[in-house]
């Protein structure tokens, strides 16, 4: 069974009596361990499919069944459960609290899952040593590199052991080496059985990934690399 | 999220723009200590006026005042007795609540009072019988009351009051030493009197504090020999409570001399001796409403029916002191209010200027988890939390205020801060923190997590 599956799903924007069509009858299956990057070019509605599937937003027509339930019709409170116990979100512009210090920012979702402060601080700090951070603890997200903040991100994505990362353009605003780095990190997480979706409009970075979903004007056009498609670890 | 995480995000917040904080709490600060202050204000006034109506006698007095015959008995008016000493003895005979009767007659303008090369008029030149005394509650500190035989003879003696001797042979903190006038000459309108008695010093409570420190401040200055400069004594108005300022500017002398030393010779007067009022005193407080009606069926009675005298009790005037306090409290409470409620409408700019800044961090936050409750929930405890710092403070600050107050306004009642007062305030700043909050805790609740995310 698909982890989450989008049946006939659709988004309707109205704007000025005209009507757009960002995501367009889309059906599509996601599964546990899944790597897949979902590619387009600006406007073809890449956003507002990884705001669907994020369940950041509903759509207007169609279900979206995520572990057997369908969550098109949840209440904003519901979703932001879901967002909190099986969703992690990796930003393009990282999207750290400046205010708070490293550990503080990993430990925030933990805070609205309702977690006592000491079980917080240690999976925090778990965390951050998987992304080998465990020694800027006190640091403010400001007083780190690029790649030392998205790694930050990542261990606050992942802190609540989320199934399914959604990653958005997670290396944009960073340098190739480094956009390496962050990529293979994602990578080994698939392996560890989580599903990772990278939003992108880079080819050469969905490349990486063995499953491509192209969005064109609402539509999917699936496409899977031959090269890499033995390396999909195979669903169960 | 639970509650308490909620207040420690909150203070963070608080303590991450101090400045800003501060300058919002300070609405609340001063709204909730000039709250404190108005009541601490009013419950000065309010024991003030009890105090004085203590000092005057209590609450089971009836004054009988004569006074003008009524329109529709006008055709009347030459069989009108006015009050009279025959009023006296018939409630002396008649009712039986009465404890004691006191009579009183006054000049009909206030006589000059002469002696020492001095003078003085005080309309509270009266002739009574001993037992005004314990009808006004006065003490004599020196020499004695007139007797009996005083009044049967009609001798020209008096008793003063404290006031009378500091106008007219200097007061205690000019002269250096208390002079006690006892034997000395005093003449009223020219009709020459002995002085036989004085009475002590009446005072309340906090003019006894004001003046025995000023009294230990003027030890302090003799004794290192600080000479100070003659103070002008006029134009210094009158000083302190108006019941003890009148106890102190009381002079008595027998009734029948009153009558017939000063004012038997004038013209106009009737051959009877008129009184100018009687007092009449209970014995119980509880049996008012009947000895009122028993006092004015005698009176009517005595009166053949003219109703020439009037009656006046002190819980009027009890009456009379709760409707202004009352009056007071609110008035100072409502401004003192707008003032709190000022206060809670700068918080909620704040909160919505805040959040405006927070647009992106609030997405974030819900990006990862936070549901529309926990934001709502944090901007609310933000702003109670600064709602309450600020109240603390205030409550700290209102003591200031208060001294403040008293020392620009300086008053004879002493501003008492009562836990009440400080309660009441400190829970009205938390509950305008609660409204404050409300507005700004539902606009952040509802951002839209895409948009929000988007915001720069």
């Amino acid at each position: 069974m698909a982890l989450l599956e989008l049946r006939n799903v659709s988004k309707i924007y109205h704007t000025g009596g005209e009507e757009i069509r960002a995501l367009d009858d889309v059906t599509l299956d996601l599964h546990q361990g899944d790597f897949i990057s979902i590619i387009g070019p600006s406007g073809s509605g890449k956003s507002t499919l990884m705001h669907v599937l994020g369940c950041l937003d509903s759509p207007t027509r169609g279900e979206v069944v995520l572990d057997g339930v369908d969550i098109s019709k949840a209440t904003t409170s519901q979703l932001a459960r879901i967002r909190n116990r099986t969703i992690g979100f990796v930003f393009q512009s990282f999207n750290l609290l400046p205010k708070l210090n490293v550990l503080q920012n990993v430990e925030l979702p933990m805070v609205y899952a309702g977690l006592g402060g000491k079980a917080r601080h240690e999976r925090a700090v778990k965390a951050l040593e998987m992304v080998e951070l465990g020694h800027r603890l006190k640091n403010r997200p400001n007083q780190l590199s690029g790649g030392q903040q998205q790694r930050v991100a990542i261990a606050r994505a992942l802190v609540n052991d989320p199934k399914i990362i959604l990653a958005d353009e997670p290396t944009g605003n960073l340098d190739t080496h480094t956009g390496e780095v962050i990529l293979n990190l994602f990578r080994e997480l698939s392996t560890q059985g989580r599903t990772v979706i990278l939003v992108t409009h880079n080819p050469e970075i969905a490349a990486v990934t063995p499953r491509r979903i192209e969005i064109r004007n609402g539509k999917v056009a699936e496409k899977v690399d031959p090269r890499l498609a033995g390396f999909t670890p195979s669903t169960p | 999220m639970n509650f308490l995480n909620a207040i420690v995000v909150g203070l963070k917040e608080i303590w991450a723009n101090k400045f800003r904080s501060f300058l919002t709490m300070l609405g609340i600060i001063l709204g909730v200590s000039s709250l404190v202050a108005m009541f601490a204000m009013t419950q000065g006034l309010e024991n003030g006026l009890k105090e004085a109506l203590v000092a005057i006698g209590g609450l089971q007095k009836i004054r009988v005042e004569a006074r003008n015959v009524p329109v529709e008995q006008r055709h009347l008016r030459d069989f009108a007795t006015g009050v009279t000493l025959r009023d006296v003895y018939a409630l002396q005979a008649s009712v039986p609540e009465i404890d004691i009767v006191s009579p009183e007659m006054r000049m009909d303008s206030p006589p000059t009072l002469a002696a020492n090369g001095r003078r003085h008029r005080t309309f509270m030149t009266a002739g009574v019988w001993p037992v005004q005394l314990e009808m006004m509650e006065h003490q004599l500190a020196h020499g004695r009351m007139f007797n009996a035989d005083d009044e049967q003879d009609a001798r020209s003696v008096c008793v003063i009051g404290t006031g009378i001797r500091d106008e007219l042979f200097g007061r205690p903190d000019q002269t250096g030493t208390e002079v006690i006038p006892i034997g000395q000459t005093l003449t009223v309108n020219g009709v020459p009197m002995t002085i036989i008695g004085m009475f002590e010093h009446y005072e309340s409570d906090q003019e006894r504090r004001t003046r025995l420190l000023q009294e230990a401040k003027d030890a302090a200055d003799r004794a290192a020999g600080i000479q100070k400069p003659a103070q002008r004594d006029r134009g210094r108005g009158r000083r302190g409570n108006f019941a003890f300022w009148i106890k102190n500017n009381t002079v008595y002398m027998p009734l029948n001399t009153m009558w017939m030393k000063l004012k038997a010779g004038q013209t106009n007067t009737p051959p009877e001796p008129r009184l100018s009022n009687l007092e009449v005193r209970i014995r119980d407080v509880e049996t008012m409403d009947r000895a009122l009606t028993q006092v004015r069926n005698v009176l009517m009675v005595n009166h053949r029916g003219i109703e020439d005298f009037s009656f006046r009790t002190q819980e009027d005037w009890a009456d009379q002191i709760q409707i202004s306090v009352r009056a007071a409290r609110l008035s100072g409470g409502l401004i003192a209010g707008i003032s709190l409620f000022v206060g809670g409408i700068g918080i909620m700019n704040i909160m919505l200027a805040s959040i405006s800044e927070r647009i992106r961090e609030i997405g974030i936050r819900k990006a990862v988890g936070a549901a529309g409750i926990d934001i709502f929930t944090q901007i609310v405890v933000e702003s109670v939390t600064l709602a309450v710092l600020g109240g603390l403070l205030g409550l700290v600050c209102s003591r200031g205020v208060v001294w403040l107050i008293s020392s620009v306004t300086p008053t004879d009642n002493e501003p008492i801060i009562t836990w009440g007062a400080m309660a009441f305030a400190f829970a009205f700043s938390g509950i305008v923190g609660v409204f404050a909050g409300l507005f700004p805790a539902i606009k952040a609740a509802r951002l839209s997590v895409i948009q929000a995310l988007r915001y720069d």
